[in-house]
This record gives structure tokens, sequence and C-alpha cells, in this order.
């Protein structure tokens, strides 16, 4: 525990923390371009130099200096101004002043630097460097001339994306950065790129020259897109979702988010249900919300109690419990949350959750990976196992060879190894202090009794390693509500139920249905609207508050960011004027009640935090065999919402795909 | 002047062959496991003892720099000597002589050397421009191979020691030691952060010292002849013989084992016949290679040429690389094409040096012209301060400090260019 001093002001700082660590405990700004908390440090923009005794006579750069004893630290001299007075003019002499029409304007670090510590005028009199853009793919748009070359994007790309594609060519002020054949940048990750850039030279394409940072509504939500509960921030402009933010949360998501997660929200305003619609002689046609619910009472009325609902993926608890009370008070308790026919065992929820936690991973000293395509199913999960790496983790995985973009020890494609694993595998997970099991969701279908069959292998004193991955954000929230048949859907198509509902749930094979009066409450018209009897337009995530569940089990909770459009309405305040419409009024007229009549029948979901399952796995038939595949196809459309937008469609088709949308160079 | 019977580099003008039996006439490879047979620390003490300086240009004591290695390697960390070759530093010519004519000086000092720091192998990093040196070099480390003096019990001295050698793709800042074990790691050559130093995490990650190679080729024979020989010549905390390479206005340029502390006038009357048109003619100097500030020609006149020296008169001894200027020369001009240069070498990682060496050519260029103003010879020397000092490699300082060079010794020479375009403009307006 070193101690020195910073501008007089002593502080003790943990062994290992640089000087730059060591000045923010101690409560003094140091302005810096490289220096990321999450990257390795490069020390090459130079404006973190600081004075530091002993030393040589000369500024020291502080990210890259260890504290030491003793250290007596100045940020406040002469020396230490004119060290960034001088390293400011230099970064801005290239710059262009294109402030007022750079998307970063406003959020600028460079900007803000400038004018706290800047000299306010420049001596530079030559002409400016000007540099050729970049095409770095569908989501990040480069203004190259105004890059101050400090290599975070660079470094985000090989140290946390794992995908090395951005780099620096070329030396001195002609030094450039590219992909290197002015390809895209191949990560599900890249956005976070244009959030690290200091300066407006990385910039994210969907959005540009859509806003002004300071025109948008801020307001925190949770991500829907798969099932880790990114914590974001939803910035909107009117009645339109903008763009969106990852928050800091280390437990979830870091500071990182992928680009489904940021770039979907064009789909906010495309393709929504706006209206009720009824069908009628086979075709749906638009209706007042008076006749919609007519025609479901009809339903109602010849169906009785064959009643069921399915809900989707992005669902939140407090619609699904509504359903829930809904279909319950109609008598019946037909509830399945698994669409695509999934019918694994729920009977324990510890058995099918990530035990480690997502930041646990990064302790583990063997992984196994079992049908799970972590890059596509939790690209963030993904990036947690590649720190364990870093600190010398090995990785092993059964399924398909992938890129999975870090080393891994491909045992085969065949769930019949998980009886008997190959020596190395076995031999690493016996050794190992913290053993990390990840069974995807593909696995789960055929694997589940003989991936719990070996859980115990993964056991160790406080140390539950047993995980599994779910892709679905409603996922975890909807088994606590009871969302699961024991046969999963199947069940409820063999109960043939006359009346419905399916809440947000697109992936459904609606064939089974072919004899019910299909109700569908939801946002997009997609392929549960194209089936639907009646099509009730509900809220996005985005436009209701609500509370989600993710792969760990933490509940988190999510605040509205904008409103509906035209009659669609938050779902759960459809669902209580149905019930009144039926004749079964549900108990609650309020949000408040509403979440509080679900915190009292399931407590864990009446407090944000990790719910905490105990784990007693159930004993289910072990033998498995057989290839396994992957439950993501396609990362870029898994769900409505995604399907609808434009930059998702176009990331497909260029990432997955591989179509050429190269730009021809101007 | 230093007598035939002291000279280490015997065949540095190539009038003998270069090759083993050559070399092992000369006393090269005689006795080499005798040398290491004293043990390592003892070989470390003599070379402190000699008193000898790095000669890439630093001058840190080459005995204190190996005593910094681990004393015993971890297995899995191997301790590396990494020998650099890679001489780009304008004027600078005496690293290539070495290696055409005389190989075999460093590759003995290559095995000394490393099994005084323990390495497990020696790589030399040689400038890619140096392609028959190469060759040479190349060919040499096979007939020692061959002839069992490398490899597995090296010169039967039952220490395995490997030498490669690696060639450069012609940037000069792969000739900062960091940059140099970047490129040799295969990437791109920029320099790292110090700390942590090389001795401690180098190559690979492994410890590693970076030593010139005539540091490294001078070891074998002050083995040979004591470290009293060779500290007996030149004058105190600067000893040895040194290879000085004087270019420019000379009668004849050459590049010639001297003393260390040799005066400058005594340099040039014996080795070059002298200054181009007499000594009256002597404009200024350039004494260490391009990065080192010029010296105007009365202060260098009588200066002994060692580091602490030339120290003294605010330049450095750098390389020895002595670039000669008589009064025919356009100065600035001179400068301004150094400027290009660092301008064009700069690795462009670090903000103060890939700005500041850009714009320090521009307003060269301008001064050259006398397209300025007289304020910006300060805004000029400001910009140097600005860049020295704040950066991660000594590049930033090699480029600024020429410039200061030459504002403190030719600014009236700057401002009579300034003065006289703005007259000569003021003419052409009243004539329209």
């Amino acid at each position: 525990m070193p101690k020195l001093t910073v501008d007089g002001i002593e502080v003790e700082v943990p062994a290992g923390a640089t000087v730059l660590q060591a000045c923010e405990a101690a409560g003094k700004e140091i302005p810096r371009f490289c220096y990321h908390e999450r990257l390795s440090i490069a020390g090459n923009c130079r404006m973190c130099l600081v004075e530091v005794k002993p030393g040589p006579p000369k500024p020291q750069a502080s990210c890259a200096l260890p504290a030491a004893d003793n250290q007596e630290i100045r940020t406040d001299s002469p020396m230490v101004k004119a060290a960034r007075e001088g390293v400011m003019e230099f970064l801005l002499i290239n710059h262009p002043l294109d402030c007022p029409i750079c998307d970063q304007g406003g959020e600028c670090d460079l900007q803000d630097q400038s004018v706290a510590y800047g000299r306010g005028h420049s001596r530079y009199t030559e002409n400016k460097r000007a540099v050729t853009e970049k095409y770095m793919g569908p989501i990040i748009k480069t203004i190259m001339t105004r890059c101050i070359q400090c290599t975070r994007c660079v470094r985000f790309g090989e140290e946390v994306a794992g995908v090395e594609d951005i780099g620096a060519i070329y030396r001195g002020e002609n030094m450039q950065i590219t992909t290197y054949l002015e390809k895209a940048f191949k990560s599900e990750l890249s956005g976070n790129v244009a959030d690290l850039c200091p300066v407006g030279a990385l910039t994210h394409k969907p959005v540009a020259f859509e806003y002004r940072s300071w025109e948008l509504k801020k307001n925190l939500s949770i991500d829907v897109m798969d099932a880790v509960g990114t914590n974001i921030r939803l910035d909107s402009r009117g009645r339109q979702v903008m763009r969106v933010l990852p928050r800091i949360n280390e437990d979830v998501n870091e500071e990182w988010a992928h680009d489904k997660t940021r770039y979907h929200v064009d789909a906010l305003v495309r393709r929504r249900l706006d209206k009720p619609y009824v069908r009628k002689d086979g075709k749906v046609v638009e209706a007042s919300w008076d006749e919609a619910f007519d025609a479901i009472a009809a339903a109602a009325k010849a169906a009785g109690s064959s009643v069921a609902a399915v809900a989707g993926d992005l669902v939140d608890c407090e619609t699904m419990f509504a359903a829930k009370s809904l279909v319950k008070a109609l008598g019946s308790d037909l509830l399945e949350g698994r669409q695509t026919g999934l019918s694994y065992d729920v009977s324990n929820l510890g058995s099918v959750a990530f035990n480690t936690t997502i930041a646990g991973i990064e302790e583990a000293d063997a992984i196994l990976l079992v049908g799970s395509n972590l890059r596509f199913e939790a690209p963030l999960i993904n990036t947690r196992i590649r720190k364990a790496i870093k600190k010398g983790a090995k990785v092993f995985a059964i399924g398909e060879e992938t890129d999975l973009t870090y080393k891994v020890e491909w045992l085969g494609n065949d769930l019949g190894l998980l009886a008997k694993l190959p020596a190395s595998a076995a031999e690493a997970i016996d050794a190992a202090k913290k053993p990390v099991l990840i069974v995807g969701p593909a696995a789960l279908k055929e694997g589940q009794g003989a991936t719990l069959a070996m859980a115990s292998a993964f056991q160790r004193d406080g140390w539950n390693g047993f995980n599994v991955v779910h892709t679905a954000a409603a996922r975890m929230g909807g088994l606590m509500l009871g969302y699961a048949q024991k046969g999963g859907i199947a069940d409820i198509i063999a109960a043939a139920p006359k009346l419905a509902f399916f809440l947000g749930a697109d992936e459904v094979n609606f064939e089974g249905f072919k004899d019910s009066f299909k109700v569908y409450v939801g946002h997009h018209g997609d392929n549960g609207a194209h089936h639907a009897d009646v099509i009730l337009p509900g809220a996005t995530y985005a436009e209701k508050p609500g509370t989600y569940v993710n792969l760990e089990g933490r509940v988190q909770r999510a605040d509205r960011a904008v409103f509906a459009p035209g009659d669609a309405r938050e779902d759960w305040t459809i669902l209580r004027a149905l019930s009144d419409r039926l004749g079964h009024t549900l108990p609650f007229d309020t949000f408040e009640q509403l979440r509080a009549q679900m915190a009292s029948e399931v407590p864990a979901l009446g407090q944000e935090g990790l719910a905490g399952y105990a784990f007693s796995p159930p004993k289910l038939a072990a033998k498995a065999s057989g290839p396994v595949g992957y439950a993501v196809a396609d990362f870029y459309l898994t769900n409505a919402i995604c399907r609808a937008s434009p930059t998702m469609q176009r990331c497909s088709a260029e990432l997955i795909h591989g179509e050429d949308f190269a730009e021809a160079a101007e | 002047m230093l007598a035939d019977k002291d000279r280490i580099f015997t065949n540095v003008y190539g009038f003998q062959p270069w090759n083993l039996p050559a070399a092992q006439k000369r006393g090269d490879w005689d006795k080499t496991k005798d040398l290491m047979s004293i043990g390592q620390d003892a070989i470390i003490d003599k070379i402190k003892a000699s008193g000898l300086r790095g000669r890439g240009g630093a001058g840190f004591p080459t005995g204190m720099k190996w005593s910094f290695m681990p004393k015993e390697p971890r297995p899995d960390r191997p301790n590396f000597l990494v020998i650099n070759a890679d001489e780009s530093e304008p004027g600078s010519c005496k690293d290539r002589e070495i290696i055409r004519h005389d190989p075999h000086k460093l590759i003995e000092g290559a095995l000394i050397a490393g099994f005084a720091m323990r390495a497990r192998a020696a790589y030399i990093y040689i400038r890619g421009e140096y392609i028959r040196e190469a060759e040479t070099l190349f060919a040499a480390v096979k007939e020692a191979y061959d002839a069992g003096l490398l490899g597995k019990n090296a010169c039967k001295s039952g220490y395995d020691f490997d030498v490669f050698v690696h060639r450069g793709a012609g940037a000069y800042i792969c000739g900062e030691e960091t940059a140099m074990l970047e490129s040799l790691e295969g990437k791109k050559g920029q320099p790292r952060l110090k700390p942590p130093f090389p001795a401690g995490a180098g190559l690979y990650g492994c410890p590693t010292t970076v030593n010139n190679v005539e540091s490294i080729a001078v070891v074998p024979t002050i083995l040979r002849r004591g470290p009293e020989w060779f500290s007996s010549f030149g004058n105190e905390n600067n000893r040895g013989t040194k290879l000085f390479q004087i270019s420019g206005h000379v009668e004849k340029p050459c590049v010639v084992e001297e003393a260390m502390s040799i005066p400058f006038r005594e340099l040039i009357e014996k080795h070059c016949g002298g200054i181009r048109g007499g000594w009256d003619n002597l404009l200024a100097v350039i004494p260490g290679g391009s990065s080192v500030p010029l010296v105007p020609a009365a202060q260098i006149m009588d200066c002994p040429m060692d580091f602490d020296g030339l120290r003294a008169l605010g330049s450095g001894l750098g390389t020895a690389a002595i670039i000669v200027m008589d009064k025919s020369t356009d100065v600035v001009r001179a400068i301004s094409r150094l400027s290009y240069f660092y301008k064009h070498e700069s690795c462009g990682q670090c903000t103060p040096c890939r700005e500041g060496t850009g714009w320090m050519w521009r307003v060269m260029e301008r001064l050259r012209t006398g397209d300025a103003d007289i304020s910006e010879i300060d805004t000029l020397q400001q910009v140097t301060k600005q860049v020295e000092g704040h950066t991660i490699c000594a590049l930033g300082d090699a480029a600024a400090w020429p410039i200061q060079g030459l504002i403190r010794h030719f600014r009236p020479e700057l401002e009579r260019r300034i003065n006289e375009r703005q007259a000569g403009n003021g003419m052409q307006e009243a004539a329209e």
C-alpha cells in the first residue's frame, strides 16, 4: 500500500495502482485521452503528464507510472500546466474545427479538455492534415481527419472484442487508424469503439446527423435483446428513442453493450402495431378497442376455461403476471414461455440459472462450453471469458467449431462426450479451483440430464460452477412466474386451448394453434401478428416500466423512456381493461398495485438484485448423444424488434451473410 | 595519436578478409574459453573497471547495465542479449565497418557478453539497408557455428549460446531499444513505455539487455588486454578507444579508431587532412550524429571529443559521428533537412512527436527561405521545448535538439533571412 502525496494531499493507494489513480483518489482530475480503465495502458496521448519527485526533471505520464512510496506528485505546477497546454496545442493543430457538424459535439473529450486545459488560441499557421475515410462496416462511421491516434479502438478490438480488425498503419504524422483492408469491423461489440473514441473520428453510423447530444432526454432501462440484462440508458427526443448507451454495472455488462442492444432502436418506430386489428373473412382489418374486445369476449365465452397464454422473449414480468392472473381468473393454468419448443426440467430454478454470476466467470480457471456459441448468445459473457483466459483459464467446448475470439480446445460435436470427457479436459476440470460449465440453450434440449449429471464435478467449496445460458430476456422471469409446462409448448398444443393469448410471442410455430382463437398482444407486425385473430397493440420495453430477470436471476427494473405510438397501450393496462370486459376484473388498478401483488406472489420479484435460487439438481436421464447445434443462427435478427430494424438487417446481410456493401472510394 | 598496437579494430578498413581464418590470425576467438572461465561476475567487474560507456549514444556504463540482469534466470524466462546494429543515425557508419570487415569481433563479443549476463541467446538486429553487411554477418555467424564457437557448448566452454541475426526493414525508430524489441517480436516498431525497463521485461517479456555493436565488439579485446589498458586512454569517466566517423567538409572523410578525449583539432588534422579551405573556413560541427545540437567553430576547435567535454558545450558525443560544415554550408537548410528526417521517421505513437516534428519542419522550411516573422523563431523554440522531454522515447528530444542548437548559435542568420525577404517583398510591393 504505497503512501504518497498529491499536491500536498496524502493518499494511500492499493499496491499496483498508477499515479493517475492516486491523483484521482486525492480528488485531482487528470486529463487523458488514451487511458481507459478497461483497456491496457498505452501512454501515448501524453495528456496526463504530472510532475513527480523523485524522478527526472521532466513531466511523467501518470497513467503508466506505478505509484510508489514517498512520491510527491504535483498536478498544479507551472510545469504541468505548460505540458498540458503543449500537448493540447499539438492535438489541435491537425484536428479540424468542424465541431458544429460533428456528432461528437457536446460530449467530446477533446472539446471539454481543450476548454479546461488548452491555451485558447493556436499558433499553428501551416496547412492541416487531412485523412481519407475508412470503411468500418455498417455500424461505425469514420471521419478520420478528426482522429487523435489515441488507439483506444485498436486496443478495444484486440483486448475486449478479440477481433484484430482495427490497427494503425504508417508512421509519424501519417499514422492512420484503419481496418487493414477496409473491411467491416466484424464484431458484435463494434459499437463500443464509437463510445470509446474521445473525439468524433468514430461515430455511430445509423444515427449520423440525427441528433445533438444535449437535445436528448435520458432514461434508465434494461436491455431485452438477450438474457444478460445489460444496463442501458435510453436517450430520446420527443417520442422517439434516438440511441441506446450502456450504463456501468460491474456485475453485468461492465460498460459495454453489443450492437443489437445499441442499434435496434430505429425499429421502435418501424412496423409498429399502433391500432387494434380484428380478423374478418381471413383478413385482419383495423378496428376500435371496443370491437377488438367484443371479438375476444365472444371467443372467451365459447372457450370457457380452455385458455392459454404464451409469453414472448421480450416481455416484462408485470405483463406476464397480468396475463397469468387473467388466465387464472378464466380458470386455466396453461402458461408457457419457451416458444420454440424447449421442455427442459424447471423444477429447480438453480439448475437452469447462471450460477457463477457473470462477473464470477472472470475467476474461472477451467471452462467447458456445451452447445453454446456465446459470441451470439451472450457476447458480454464472452468478453468475461476472454478476461478469464488472460488470467490463465483454459476453455474446452463441445459443439461445432466456430470462432469464439479466443483459443478453445474443441472436444468434438457429440453430446456423448459428456459422459466420457477426454483426459485433457477432465484433468483440467479436476485440477481447477473454480471450474465452470456453461450449457447453451441448444444443449438444454437433449443434454440437460447429461450436463446436470456432471454438475457435481463443477462444485467447490463456496463455488457452484454450473451455468445455463438463455437467450430470452423474459426467460428467467417467466420461469419464476410459472410460465412453463412439463412438456413445454407441446403440452399447450395438446390441451388445444380455444382461446390463446400471445404476449409478443413471434417464434411460436402457429401450426399447432390452428383451432385456437389467437389474441396477439405485442408491438411489432411480425410472425405473431400475422397469425393472430385479434391484434392488441402493446408497448415495447422502451415504452413501459418493467421488471426483468436476467440469466443469473438478477432482478432489474427499467423505466419508461417514451410513450407508445398511436393507440398502443402498456400491455398490463390492455390486459386489465380486457379482464373488465370479460367480467373477471383483475384486482389491481395501478402499476404499483400490480407490482405489489406480483411481489406478494413471487417475493424475489419484489426487490432488485440476485434472486438467489437454491441449487438442487433434479435426477434426470443422463444419457445423451449426437451432435448439438447452436440456438442463434443470425445474431442480428433474433426477435421482432431487430427484424424490423434496417440497421440490423444490414448488419445481418453484411456481417453474417457476407453481402458486400463497401462504398466506392470517393 | 593512438598507436597501431593499441587498436582494437585492426581490420576496420578491410585490408584483410573478414572471414574466420583471417579473424583468428588477428587474434579473435583466441582462447575465448579462458576468457569465459574467469566467471560471469568477474567479466562484469572487468568491464566496469575498464570504464567502458555504451557506444550507441547515451553513454551508459556498460558493465553496470549488464549487472542489472537477473543473476539466476528462471528457465521459463531466459535472459536475452539484443545487439543494436540498426545504425540509422545520419552521419553514423561505424557499426557498418565493424560488421562488414570484422564481424567476428562482434560475434565473439556477443558470446562473452551474453555469457556474462547469463543470456540464452543474442539477437543481432541489423539495419535493413545493410544488405551486404547482413550477408557478411550471416556468413560469419555460420562460420562460427560450423567451427563450434557458437551453439551447444560454445567454444567448449560448457555454455550453450545462440546468435540470431534479424534484419530490420529500414525504420530509424527501430534503433530505439524498446522499439527494436517490438520489431523483433514481429510488431510495429513503436517504443514501449518505461518502466518496466528491458532488464526487467524486455524481449518476449524476458530480461533483456540492448547494447550497441561497438560496445559488444570491444569486449573480448578489453578482457584480453586488461581493463587497465583500456582505461589508460581518455579522460576520467570517458575511457577507452572509440571509432570516430568524420564526414562533411574535411579533406579526407574517414572512420578511424582513436583514443577518447582527443581534441577535435588533432583528430581532424591527423586523420582527415584538415578542414576544407582551412580552419578559418569552419562554420560549425555536429559532433555526435544528427540528433545532437551543432557546435559553432570557435567552441569546438579545442574541445576534447568525449561525453563530458561535448556535454559542457551543450551538445553530446552521441555515436561520435562528426559532421563537419564549412562556411559554404547553408546551415539553416542543413538543420531543416534533419527536421524533415525526424518528421519522416517519427513513429506516430505519442502526440508531441507525431504532431510536433511536422510542425517544426514546416516552420524550418519557411525560416530557410525567410518566409516568416521574427516572432516565429521564438515560437519554434517554444515548440521544441514542448516536444523535448514530453515523449515516450528520445526521438522527440533528438528532433528538438538540432533546432535548439541552430537557434542558440545562428539566430542572427535566421533573422537576416527574414529581414532580407521582408525588405525584398517591400520593394516588390512598391513597384506595383
